[in-house]
C-alpha cells in the first residue's frame, strides 16, 4: 500500500493532470479565457485560426473562452449536486443503519421507489414543472442522486454497524448519533471518498445532458452541454465547434474515472503483487 | 521407505513490502511419515505450508532456495507445469472448511471435481470413489452425502468432506493448514482420528501445521518448531515434548502442563452476590436457546461458562448485557433486576457490567486513538475531562501493562495481545463490579493468551472484580474459575466449584468434555479412541 502512495501508476498521474487542469480553469477561467464568454467576436462557425484557437460557435463567440469559462458553471453545478446529494444520502444511510429495523425498512422501500423511476425523465417532469433556474438544478440532480449515495453508505455502514466496537459504544449508551460520526462514519470513509468521483461523473453527465436538451443552464451562459447543443447543427456541415465542448465532457469524465479507480486499487487489499512466484 | 517425498532447501520467502517471511527453512518429508509445523502467529507456518505447492499468498515472493516435490523442483516450473501437481500429486487441507466449499455447489461436484479435471477419472469413476470415501471417512449416508450443499452439514462433517476432497487425487503428500483449530474439542477429536486413518490408510506423507503442540503430538512423527520465519528446533514428537533444546520450545511445552489455579477462594465474598440470573429462557425465533438458566455470581468471583459451540454461552451473555431480550426468567445486577433491553437501563447498570469481546480486531475502533477508546467510558460515565481524563487514561494503560506513549497510537499498530489489553482497560475505565469475557483468549496464541490470564487474576485481586469467563478451553477453566457452569444445548447441565464439577462423578458430558482435551503425549488420542470403543461396546451402539 506504501509503494503505491509513493508511486502512483501512469494512468493515475494522466487522471490528476487532467482533473487538475480542469480544475484550474474552472476556478480562474475569466482570467485566462482570451475573449468574454457573451461577446460575438467573429463570423459565425469561424475555422480554428490563430486569432480563435478552436473557431466561433453559431453565434461568432470564441469556443476556447466559452469552454474555459463554461468549465466554472458545468464542473461547479455538478460538484455542489454531488456534495448535496452526499450529505443527504450520507446522514439518512447511517442513520438507516443505526435505526431500528422498521425505520430502516421504511427508508430504504422509499428509496427503492425512488430508483425505479427513470432518472431523465424525473429530471424532465421537476424542471418543466418548476422551471429551470439555478436551485432547482442543483435540487433536482441532488435529490436524484442521494437515493443511489443512501444504498452504498447504508451497506457499508451495515457491515461497521455489526462490528464489536460499535456494539460497545452502543452498550454503553452512547447515542446513535455518536455511533453514525464518531463510530461508523470514519470507518466508510475512504471507499465513500471514491464513490464520490464516480457519482461526481454522473451527475457531470446529467448536468451537460439536461442542458443539451435545454432544460439545464440556461444561454446565454456558457457550460459544455449547453455548448453541443446550440452547435449540433454544425456537424451536419463539417464544422468542429460541437467537438470540442464534447471533446472536454469526455476528458473530464475519463479523468476523473482514472483518479477513482488508482484510489480504488489503494483501498483494496492485499495490495500489489501477483499470486505466483 | 527413506525416500524424500518433499524437500525444501534454504527456502525465503518475502513480502512485497521487502520483509522477510520466511528465513532459511529447510525440511524434509518422507513417505508415510507426518511433519509437525508448528510455532504463533506469524511463524511463517502458513507461508510454508503454501510454498512446498510452490505458491505465495498475494503480497509474498519466494526468493530463495529449492522446493522438490518427487526430485522435481517446483520453482524451475512454470505455472502450468505447478498446476499440474497440484491436487494430484501434493493437496492442501485449509483450516476453514466452510469457507472452502462454494456454497453454490454440491459436495460432491467438488469432490470430483480435481479428478475429473485432471482427467484421472470420468466423472462416473469419481463420484463412484467420493462415495467409497465418504463411507471410509465415516460420513452418514455416503451415497446421499454428496448430493447435499456445504451448509446443510455440520463444521466436523464439513471438514471430514474436505478432507475427501484432498484425497480424491491420490495425492503423495498432505498440507493440513490448522485442520481443527475452528472446530469444538469433541469435534476435534473425530478429525484426528480420521487424518490419522487417512495417513495411515493411503501412505501418504503430510504436513501438519498447528498452533497447538498437543494437537500435533497426536499425529506426527517429528515436530519443526518455528517462530519468526525461523527453524527453533526440529525433533522427533517424543523428544520435543520430553526434552526440548530450546528455551522458547520449552516455554511451549510448559505452557500446557500448568494445571495448579491461580485464583484461591480468600477473596471471593460469598455473601455478596453481584449476578444473579434467574430462570431465564430465550429463544431466536422458534428456535430454544436458553432453557432455564440459573446461576448467580459472588464478589470477586470467576464463574466460567463452557460448553460446544451453539451450546448458549454467548446468548448468555448478550441476555444478561442487554443486547437479546429473555422470553421469561429475570436478571438481577446487585439486588436490582435489570431491564431486558440495554437502552433502558440506568447509566449505573449499563457500567457496573462490561463486555470483553473474542476479537480484539473488531472489538476496538480502527480510526480512534487507544486515548480515545479507553477514555471515552471515564468521560461518559465518570464525566473526566483535561487533565483528570489524561491522568486516568496512563492510570488504565499502567493498570493493564501498556506504556503511556500508546494513547497516541491506533489499534493497527498494535498486536493481538496488545489489542486486547486495550479491551480490557476499555471495560475497566467504566468502573465496573463485573466484566463478562466472551473467549478473551481464543484468537490468541498461547503465550499471549497465558499473559492475558495473568492480567484478569492480577485486575482481580486488584481491583475486587467478577468475571463471567465464557470459552471453550477447558484448561483455562481450571486455572482461572472458582466456579463452572456447563452448558450443553442451552440446558444447565452441571454448576458448581471447578474441582467439584471436574471429578468424579461427572456428569457424562462433562466427562466428554475433559476426555476431548488433547494432552500433550504421544499416545493420548490412541488411548481415548480405544477407551472410548470400549465403551460403545458395553452400552448401546450410538450414532455419530
Amino acid at each position: 500500500m506504501k509503494s503505491s502512495l509513493q508511486r502512483p501508476p501512469l494512468t493515475a498521474i494522466i487522471g490528476l493532470v487532467i482533473v487538475a487542469t480542469f480544475l484550474l480553469l474552472a476556478i480562474f477561467g475569466s482570467y485566462i479565457a482570451p475573449y468574454s464568454e457573451f461577446e460575438t467576436v467573429g463570423e459565425t462557425w469561424a475555422p480554428s485560426s490563430a486569432e480563435f484557437l478552436l473557431g466561433t460557435d453559431n453565434l461568432g463567440r470564441d469556443i476556447l473562452s466559452r469552454i474555459i469559462i463554461g468549465a466554472q458553471m458545468t464542473i461547479g453545478i455538478a460538484v455542489t449536486c454531488t456534495m448535496l446529494s452526499f450529505v443527504i444520502g450520507t446522514v439518512v444511510g447511517l442513520a438507516a443503519s443505526v435505526a431500528s429495523n422498521v425505520v430502516d425498512q421504511i427508508f430504504s422501500r422509499s428509496v427503492d421507489i425512488l430508483l425505479s423511476i427513470p432518472v431523465l425523465i424525473f429530471a424532465l417532469i421537476v424542471l418543466s414543472a418548476f422551471g429551470s433556474s439555478m436551485p432547482v438544478l442543483i435540487l433536482t440532480i441532488a435529490l436524484i442522486d442521494a437515493p443511489r449515495v443512501f444504498r452504498v453508505a447504508r451497506a457499508l455502514a451495515m457491515n461497521v454497524r455489526n462490528l464489536e466496537f460499535v456494539e460497545t459504544a452502543w452498550l454503553r449508551g452512547e447515542s446513535r448519533w455518536w455511533l453514525m460520526t464518531r463510530e461508523i462514519l470514519p470507518n466508510i470513509l475512504p471507499p465513500m471518498i471514491s464513490e464520490f468521483g464516480l457519482r461526481f461523473c454522473f451527475n457531470f453527465l446529467i448536468v451537460a445532458g439536461l442542458s443539451f436538451l435545454g432544460l439545464g443552464i440556461q444561454p446565454p451562459s456558457a457550460d459544455w452541454g449547453g455548448m453541443v447543443r446550440e452547435n449540433g447543427q454544425a456537424i451536419t456541415f463539417g464544422i468542429s465547434a460541437p467537438i470540442w465542448p464534447a471533446l472536454a465532457i469526455g476528458l473530464v469524465t475519463i479523468g476523473i474515472n482514472l483518479v477513482v479507480d488508482w484510489v480504488l486499487s489503494m483501498n483494496a487489499r492485499p495490495s500489489g503483487a501477483s499470486a505466483e512466484l | 521407505m527413506n525416500e524424500h517425498v518433499l524437500k525444501i532447501r534454504n527456502l525465503r520467502i518475502e513480502s512485497v513490502a521487502g520483509t522477510t517471511l520466511v528465513d532459511g527453512v529447510d525440511l524434509t518429508v518422507a513417505r508415510g511419515e507426518v511433519l509437525g509445523l508448528i510455532g504463533e502467529s506469524g511463524a511463517g507456518k502458513s507461508t510454508i505450508g503454501l510454498a512446498s505447492m510452490g505458491y505465495a499468498r498475494a503480497g509474498c515472493r519466494i526468493v530463495g532456495g529449492t522446493i522438490e516435490l518427487e526430485g522435481k523442483e517446483l520453482r524451475s516450473l512454470g505455472a502450468e507445469g505447478r498446476r499440474d501437481l497440484r491436487g494430484t500429486r501434493i493437496a492442501y487441507v485449509a483450516q476453514s472448511a466452510s469457507a472452502s466449499f462454494n456454497p453454490a455447489h454440491t459436495i460432491m461436484r467438488q469432490v470430483c471435481e480435481i479428478p475429473v479435471y485432471h482427467g484421472l477419472m470420468t466423472r462416473a469413476q469419481a463420484k463412484a470413489h467420493a462415495i467409497e470415501l465418504f463411507r471410509s471417512l465415516g460420513l452418514p449416508e455416503p451415497e446421499k452425502f454428496g448430493e447435499k450443499y456445504p451448509h446443510e452439514v455440520s463444521g466436523g462433517q464439513l471438514q471430514r468432506a474436505m478432507a475427501a476432497m484432498a484425497i480424491a487425487g491420490k495425492p503423495d503428500i498432505l498440507v493440513f493448514d490448522e485442520p481443527t483449530t475452528a472446530l469444538d474439542v469433541t469435534t476435534q477429536i473425530e478429525v484426528l482420528a480420521l487424518i490419522k486413518k487417512i495417513i495411515w490408510e493411503f501412505g501418504t506423507a503430510a504436513l501438519y501445521i498447528t498452533h497447538d503442540l498437543a494437537v500435533v503430538a497426536q499425529v506426527a512423527d517429528r515436530i519443526m518448531v518455528l517462530r519468526g520465519g525461523r527453524t527453533v528446533e526440529m525433533g522427533t514428537c517424543e523428544q520435543i515434548l520430553s526434552a526440548p533444546v530450546e528455551d522458547y520450545t520449552r516455554l511451549l511445552v510448559a505452557e500446557r502442563d500448568v494445571h495448579h489455579s491461580l485464583v484461591s477462594d480468600a477473596l471471593v465474598d460469598a455473601e455478596k452476590t453481584v449476578l444473579e440470573v434467574d430462570r431465564v429462557n430465550a429463544a431466536y425465533g422458534s428456535i430454544s436457546i436458553l432453557q432455564d438458566v440459573s446461576l448467580t455470581i459472588a464478589k470477586g468471583e470467576t464463574l466460567a461458562v463452557v460448553g460446544e459451540s451453539g451450546s448458549g454461552k454467548s446468548s448468555l451473555a448478550r441476555v444478561i448485557v442487554g443486547l437479546h431480550s429473555a422470553t421469561s426468567g429475570s436478571v438481577r445486577f446487585e439486588k436490582k433486576t435489570l431491564d431486558p433491553n440495554c437502552r433502558n437501563r440506568s447509566r449505573t447498570d449499563q457500567q457496573g457490567i462490561q463486555l470483553v469481546h473474542q476479537h480484539p480486531d473488531v472489538s476496538l475502533n480502527p480510526r480512534q486513538t487507544i486515548g480515545n477508546i479507553i477514555g471515552r467510558p471515564a468521560r461518559f460515565y465518570g464525566g473526566l475531562s483535561g487533565r483528570a481524563l489524561k491522568q486516568k487514561i496512563t492510570e488504565l494503560l499502567k493498570m493493564v501493562g501498556l506504556p503511556e506513549n500508546f494513547a497516541v497510537r491506533k489499534p493497527g499498530t498494535l498486536s493481538g495481545g496488545q489489542k486486547q489489553r486495550v479491551s480490557i482497560a476499555r471495560a475497566l475505565a467504566a468502573n465496573p463490579a463485573l466484566i463478562i469475557c466472551d473467549e478473551p483468549t481464543s484468537a490468541l496464541d498461547p503465550l499471549v493468551a497465558q499473559e492475558i490470564l495473568e492480567l484478569l487474576v492480577r485486575l482481580q485481586r486488584e481491583l475486587g472484580l467478577s468475571y463471567l469467563f465464557i470459552t471453550h478451553d477447558l484448561g483455562i477453566v481450571q486455572r482461572l474459575a472458582h466456579r463452572t457452569l456447563v452448558l450443553l444445548k442451552g440446558e444447565v447441565v452441571s454448576i458448581g466449584a471447578t474441582r467439584e464439577v471436574f471429578s468424579p462423578p461427572m456428569h457424562p458430558y462433562t466427562q466428554k468434555l475433559i476426555e476431548s482435551v488433547p494432552a500433550m503425549k504421544t499416545n493420548w488420542l490412541d488411548g481415548v479412541l480405544a477407551a472410548r470403543a470400549d465403551r460403545t461396546a458395553r452400552e448401546e451402539p450410538t450414532a455419530a
